[in-house]
């Protein structure tokens, strides 16, 4: 299990790997905020909570169809599936490498995109917070549009509308937690549910996504 | 008869010519008992009922808006049941059912939307809010049309099959989840359940309830619209063995050269 979680680390961390493809696109998104709803720092703070969690989704997004795609291409995915690894185990590898990845950078460098959107300064540590919490399960379920997919030549934008319906519960409690603490609120129901969410998300949706991929590959 | 051997006489409908032959002679009564309830609920509730004090008119839409709200929910529970029975008994006409019941489900919640759309602007004074139900039901569309387009992409049937099943499963999770999550998002606008509460029948709470001029007409409605939709669910159905059929006849053709 570490030597593929290390394996998929390595590939993407490496030349082609698309690592900081996601980041770059974090930046631009919020870059192109302010040029499309003006500059005026008021309403820039008020909407950074929200602007902020919808960047980090998208970003995640993008990031989906490298996942599995390219193992299926070269015939490793084939390989996983045989090795004594079981199936279940492979695809939250697959999903955790992919936090490290694409995930954990995106908390990282939130703080610093919230400056550039005049985030109020409660809510700086609120944001990295409930994106801590969320971006996992923003992973998970995302492996699972991947497995779903991974078969097709035209797979991208089916994965978009496939996936995002699913980010709905997510991106509302999570882009609460941002809101409610960047206003000073109580914020430890959506906390919660947001945690809760996660939590069911990573130890249910790895078996599903398994299923999917032996229908896959069968 | 037992139970056992009436469960075992229901499976006999999984056999597509069977099922074919029973859908062809109940069809016609399903067509006509419908376009009947629908025909005199909606003759009955647009002409021969008084217009309400408050929302004059405007309110007969609700002869459109509850039937088709009601339905679009209902058609993805009955493609969760078929997509189930097709994961467990791999019944081909199951999968098929799931498959012609969605484009229905999405035309519901559409004439659902728009339906409450042209009545919300006279009433509320806006043709759309994000309130909990409306967005619920945008979320169901977009489920619905992810549904439909993993169909429409995946060459093998039976891998199709399988796959929009299992998404039929964890899609139902979602959306179950994200009509809560949309409820503690934001307050509504929208009534609650008013047409059907024990309490409000027997008169036992005073709320709002709709009163029994419009109900028995909006009854109708409703049984109209659930046979429609069955009707319809039997006749795509069977359309989809046929075109399933011609594909096998066509590849059996070529292959023989």
């Amino acid at each position: 299990m570490i030597a593929l979680l290390l394996r998929d680390l390595k590939l993407s961390f490496r030349a082609g790997g698309g690592f900081g493809l996601g980041l770059a696109f974090f930046l631009i998104v919020t870059v192109l905020v302010p040029f499309s709803v003006g500059p005026q720092s008021a309403l820039l703070s008020t909407i950074a909570p929200g602007v902020l969690w919808l960047g980090a989704l998208l970003a995640c997004l993008l990031s989906l169809d490298r996942l599995l795609a390219l193992d299926w291409e070269d015939g490793s995915l084939d390989l996983l599936a045989t090795a004594p690894l079981p199936l279940e185990s492979v695809v939250t590898i697959k999903a955790l490498a992919h936090w490290i990845t694409t995930g954990l950078p995106l908390v990282l460098v939130a703080p610093v995109l919230g400056v550039l959107l005049n985030l109020p300064v409660p809510g700086f540590s609120w944001l990295v917070i409930s994106l801590l919490i969320g971006t996992p399960a923003l992973s998970v379920i995302g492996t699972f549009g991947a497995a779903l997919t991974v078969g097709l030549k035209r797979g991208g934008l089916l994965l978009s509308l496939l996936v995002l319906p699913l980010y709905v519960p997510t991106l509302i409690f999570g882009a609460e937690v941002a809101r409610r603490g960047a206003t000073g609120m109580e914020t430890s129901a959506p906390v919660l549910m947001l945690a809760g969410i996660t939590a069911a998300s990573v130890a249910l949706l790895p078996f599903a996504s398994a299923a999917v991929l032996r229908i896959n590959l069968r | 008869m037992s139970i056992a051997a009436k469960a075992n006489a229901l499976w006999e409908y999984a056999n597509p010519r069977k099922f074919l032959e029973t859908s062809e002679r109940v069809l016609p009564f399903f067509w006509i008992t419908s376009g009947f309830c629908i025909v005199v609920g909606l003759v009955w509730g647009f002409f021969f009922t008084p217009d309400d004090y408050k929302q004059g008119s405007t309110v007969k839409i609700i002869y459109l808006h509850v039937p088709a709200a009601l339905m679009a929910i209902n058609c993805w529970l009955m493609m969760l049941a078929t997509s189930l029975v097709w994961l467990v008994r791999r019944h081909h006409v199951s999968a098929l059912a799931a498959r012609a019941a969605a484009p229905i489900g999405i035309v519901m919640t559409l004439i659902a939307l728009a339906t409450g759309a042209i009545w919300g602007q006279p009433m509320w004074g806006t043709w759309w809010a994000w309130d909990p139900r409306l967005t619920s039901f945008l979320i169901l569309f977009l489920f619905y049309l992810g549904y439909v387009a993993l169909w429409e992409a995946i060459e093998d049937p039976d891998t199709a099959a399988d796959l929009t099943a299992v998404l039929c499963l964890v899609g139902s999770v979602f959306a179950l989840l994200s009509r809560y999550a949309v409820n503690f998002w934001n307050q509504g606008l929208h009534q609650g359940a008013s047409v059907m509460r024990a309490g409000a029948i027997t008169g036992t709470d005073t709320e709002e309830k709709v009163s029994n001029i419009y109900f028995y007409p909006l009854l109708l409605c409703i049984v109209g619209f659930v046979l429609l939709f069955v009707a319809l669910v039997l006749y795509r159905t069977g359309t989809e063995i046929r075109a399933r059929r011609i594909k096998a006849l066509l590849a059996r053709e070529r292959a023989r050269g």
